[in-house]
């Protein structure tokens, strides 16, 4: 089946119910998508497929929609998206393994909602688990990238 | 202001000497520090100027061999060696190396030996020395007991200057400049005309020479690095999918496992992989101890197939259902199975006689540790040598252990950690990579990726331990009295230490860790431990002991200060006797204006636990929203004798709350059938970003030690939870987790 991932195209030979998380990471050797869970309740495998926000262990490859985007298509450490800079500039990360979901989970949301309130992110984030506890530092990020997002 | 004398070529710094001031028979044979292990791996023109830094002309690399699972300790390592070496961090690579026994945990003894932190008496002392010694022998290369700060303070500072004054000396040689003329900055050495030589220019003069040791430290007002903000070395990775963990490494001919071994932990009595066998891209089903695994060409097939296996599993080699392992811990207070009575101060019985004594009891449950990136682990295995890729925090148990498997010698097996997505104590275990390697064992030459699903990792968790506190006490004059106070629970020591073979004599410290040296002057005050018999396996969880203790300790502390009609900030403050204490308290009650009025249906809790040396004290505020209770703040202060880095200080600690609050309402591990009940988050949630309270954080200075602190906020956290929601509702709560008893928001 043919999927197009950060803008590339690929021809991938899997099963159709093999979840888009393990194609990307197993077959494509994009890493940056995270496995946690498994059961859409982590929110680590979290990727872009048309701009929407979605859970790639629990999407079934033969079920993608639309091009797929990854933490590593938002943005590079050369060129990074607003979310990543904010994540820098709050240093979000510990561990950092959940942060590829939290970002793209953030970016998913200002597209639709530039200027979102406290009640916004706390629904819209409240998906994607940090073991670590850096919601402190995830909800400042996000506004932080809401507010230069605006200005851009 | 630290010198260290001459030390044998070849021989460098390693260990911390200095501060080892204790005398016992056979101590000084482990004195000498082991040798250098990066000088029997350089390649020509490579200078390893001490088992810290390793320069050659293309970079400088310096050596952090603490592991990290996000705690930054890689940063924090980084950052004291490249204070003192002139370097800037996004100068160096950080790599961190191979184990080695030059790289043991000093501070780890410091913590094992039954003495307060705040006891700094001569038999406190020699006894903390006989331990470093011990654990010196052992080659304890362990990150864990929030000791990577205190073990590196002082040592990877002086491995940079080492490093530096030998660069210098080399400068010197090289150009025949006077070496007092000499200055180092941003990885060069700067001559007395102006010119620099930058550091990979000089490694390969330096190699040839003797590394100079007598070396002094700088003066702390002088620093550029410590106590200042820096951005982590990992940051720009952690932020934009690039950092590789231990789970994303791959090797070239790689195959993809994943096991299910006893969910009883007992035995296996056969399966049938019939079916798991015909499944797409499946390669083997192979038996490892205790269970099976399915050896794929990639991680979701091999899932899919094992879990396709059938399996008759044996027995559990536990009690098979909960209420049973309460029983055993509610049975375990008695004479025969007392453990340690390491403070007995006045008199409890005799205080206690013909008061009106008040009771208690609380528990806490089996917790996960659930790090957020299931445990895995490549191994290549072939006739004369073996490799380990893993997150680990015991790599030196993890070569031990791979050579006893493959009959190879420990110099065969080589250990590559990789960086951890999280570990909470759950990675001071090494069964995955045992498994992976008797996988590995069967497959000669290929390399085998172990990866755990989530539901395997949940089950196979050894756990934070369960434990049972009973309190009696009395209050007199309006003040504490009595505080008796008994703690069981199984010994995490004997459970963990003994997965490794070791054996542990004596008292279990951990079962009364957090509360037993509290620094607290109550006129007759007890604290007992109990050892329970061992139950499920258990392991150390993010505190340890005092995750436990810290909440029953300061729990009963705040039902007696209110049955006494006092204050809950003003009482505590009365009884503590030790300074740097005292001032968290005094900093947090400031922090949270303690005593103001928190507003209708709010109430605020105040608890304190000093654990693994660090003074900690928590307030936390709730409110009452019709009858669910919502965490609105939190504040913080906490004396660690030196703050490293203020940022990932405060996002340490912030983290720490949210960790032990979220599994204090919302966590426990029960068992049913021989089994954890719990499989994935659905079941074990620990604290979502909804219920993440504002917390506010304040790093004390007032000790003369510098403390590590991944852990030390954790044990009041509960606590000051408990207290809270009394204050708010007059519902105390006595059991974890906390919302089997009261609603959350």
């Amino acid at each position: 089946m043919k999927l197009t991932v950060n803008g590339t195209a690929h021809e991938v030979d899997v099963e159709d119910d093999m979840p888009l998380l393990w194609v990307l990471r197993d077959e494509l050797n994009i890493k940056g998508v995270k496995y946690g869970c498994g059961v859409a309740q982590c929110g680590a495998c979290t990727v872009h497929i048309d701009g929407e926000a979605v859970r790639s262990c629990q999407t079934a490859a033969a079920d993608v929609w639309g091009e797929v985007t990854t933490i590593e298509g938002l943005g590079t450490p050369d060129a990074m998206h607003a979310v990543q800079q904010a994540w820098v500039d709050h240093q979000v990360a510990q561990c950092g393994y959940c942060q590829s979901g939290q970002m793209m989970q953030a970016a998913a949301l200002l597209a639709e909602n530039p200027a979102p309130t406290d009640t916004d992110i706390d629904i819209a984030m409240n998906g994607n688990l940090c073991r670590c506890g850096t919601y402190n530092r995830i909800r400042a990020a996000v506004k932080t990238a809401a507010t230069k997002l605006q200005e851009a | 202001m630290s010198r260290i004398g001459k030390i044998a070529r070849r021989t460098f710094l390693v260990g911390s000497a200095a501060v080892v001031g204790g005398v016992a028979f056979g101590y000084y044979a482990y004195k000498r520090p082991p040798a250098n292990p990066l000088l029997t791996d350089l390649d020509e023109g490579e200078a390893a100027l001490t088992p810290y830094v390793k320069i050659d002309n293309s970079g400088i690399t310096l050596i952090t061999p603490r592991a990290d699972s996000g705690q930054g300790a890689y940063h924090v390592q980084a950052a004291l060696i490249a204070e003192e070496l002139d370097v800037e961090l996004d100068q160096v690579t950080v790599d961190p190396g191979m184990p080695d026994p030059a790289y043991y945990n000093t501070a780890l003894s410091a913590e094992a030996a039954p003495f307060r932190s705040t006891d700094d008496g001569f038999a406190a002392n020699s006894t903390r020395g006989i331990m470093d010694a011990m654990m010196k022998f052992l080659g304890m290369q362990i990150t864990g007991g929030s000791t990577t700060v205190p073990d590196s303070f002082e040592k990877l500072r002086l491995a940079g200057a080492v490093a530096r004054e030998t660069l210098k000396a080399a400068a010197a040689k090289k150009t025949g400049a006077d070496i007092a003329d000499l200055t180092t900055e941003k990885g060069a050495v700067i001559l007395p005309g102006g010119g620099t030589l930058a550091y990979t220019e000089l490694a390969a003069t330096a190699a040839t020479m003797d590394p100079v040791n007598d070396v002094t430290l700088r003066d702390p007002s002088t620093w550029r690095l410590v106590g200042k903000e820096m951005e982590r070395v990992d940051i720009v990775a952690k932020s934009t999918g690039t950092q590789a963990y231990g789970i994303d490494f791959e090797i070239d001919g790689m195959v993809h496992a994943s096991v299910r071994t006893s969910p009883c932990r007992g035995m296996m009595n056969g399966f049938d992989a019939e079916a798991a066998r015909q499944m797409r891209g499946v390669i083997d089903i192979v038996q490892v101890k205790d269970g099976v695994a399915a050896v794929a060409d990639n991680t979701w097939r091999a899932i899919q197939a094992v879990n396709a296996i059938d399996v008759d599993w044996g027995p559990a080699a536990y009690p098979s259902e909960q209420a049973e392992h309460w029983q055993a811990l509610s049975d375990s207070f008695n004479a025969d199975q007392q453990d340690s009575q390491f403070r007995d101060d006045g008199d409890v019985e005799a205080a206690l006689d013909g008061a009106e004594a008040i009771t208690a009891e609380y528990r806490a449950p089996y917790l996960a540790h659930a790090p957020l990136e299931p445990i895995s682990a490549v191994v290549q295995v072939t006739d004369d040598r073996v490799d380990v890729w893993t997150g680990t925090q015991i790599p030196r148990f993890v070569q031990t252990n791979v050579a006893k498997l493959t009959g190879l010698d420990t110099d065969q097996v080589f250990v590559h950690v990789l960086m951890m997505g999280g570990s909470f104590g759950h990675r001071l275990e090494d069964r995955v990579v045992r498994e992976a390697t008797e996988i590995a064992m069967q497959m000669k030459g290929t390399p085998v990726k172990l990866t755990y699903s989530r539901e395997e990792d949940t089950i196979q968790n050894d756990t934070r331990q369960i434990a049972m506190a009973r309190g009696r006490g009395a209050v007199k004059d309006g003040k504490v009295d009595a505080y008796d106070l008994g703690i069981a629970m199984p010994s995490v020591v004997a459970s963990q230490m003994g997965r490794q073979g070791l054996p542990t004599p004596g008292p279990d410290l951990q079962i009364v860790a957090g509360a037993w040296e509290q620094p607290m002057q109550i006129p007759n005050y007890r604290v007992t431990g109990y050892r329970a018999p061992e139950l499920a396996p258990i392991s150390s969880w993010r505190s340890v002991g005092a995750s436990t203790n810290g909440f029953f300790h300061d729990v009963f502390l705040d039902e007696l200060i209110h049955a006494a009609g006092a204050d809950p900030m003003e009482e505590r403050l009365r009884l503590c006797w030790h300074d740097p204490s005292h001032k968290t308290l005094e900093a947090v009650a400031e922090m949270s204006n303690w005593g103001s009025d928190p507003g209708p249906n709010k109430g605020r809790g105040v608890a304190f636990c000093m654990s693994f040396g660090v003074p900690t004290a928590e307030v936390v505020e709730v409110t009452n929203q019709n009858g669910a209770i919502r965490i609105d703040k939190v504040w913080v202060a906490v004396e660690v004798g030196r703050v490293i880095d203020p940022v990932n200080f405060d996002n340490m600690v912030q983290g720490g709350i949210v960790w032990a609050l979220g599994h204090a309402m919302n966590s426990e591990i029960t068992i049913a059938d021989g089994m954890a009940e719990q499989r994935n988050y659905f079941d074990f949630e620990g604290m979502r970003l909804s219920q993440a309270p504002d917390i506010f954080v304040k790093g004390l200075e007032n000790g003369d030690t510098v403390r590590g602190m991944g852990e030390p906020m954790v044990p009041p956290a509960a606590a000051a939870l408990s207290n809270a929601i009394f204050a708010a509702t007059g519902q105390r709560i006595r059991k974890m987790p906390m919302n089997r008893h009261i609603d959350f928001v």
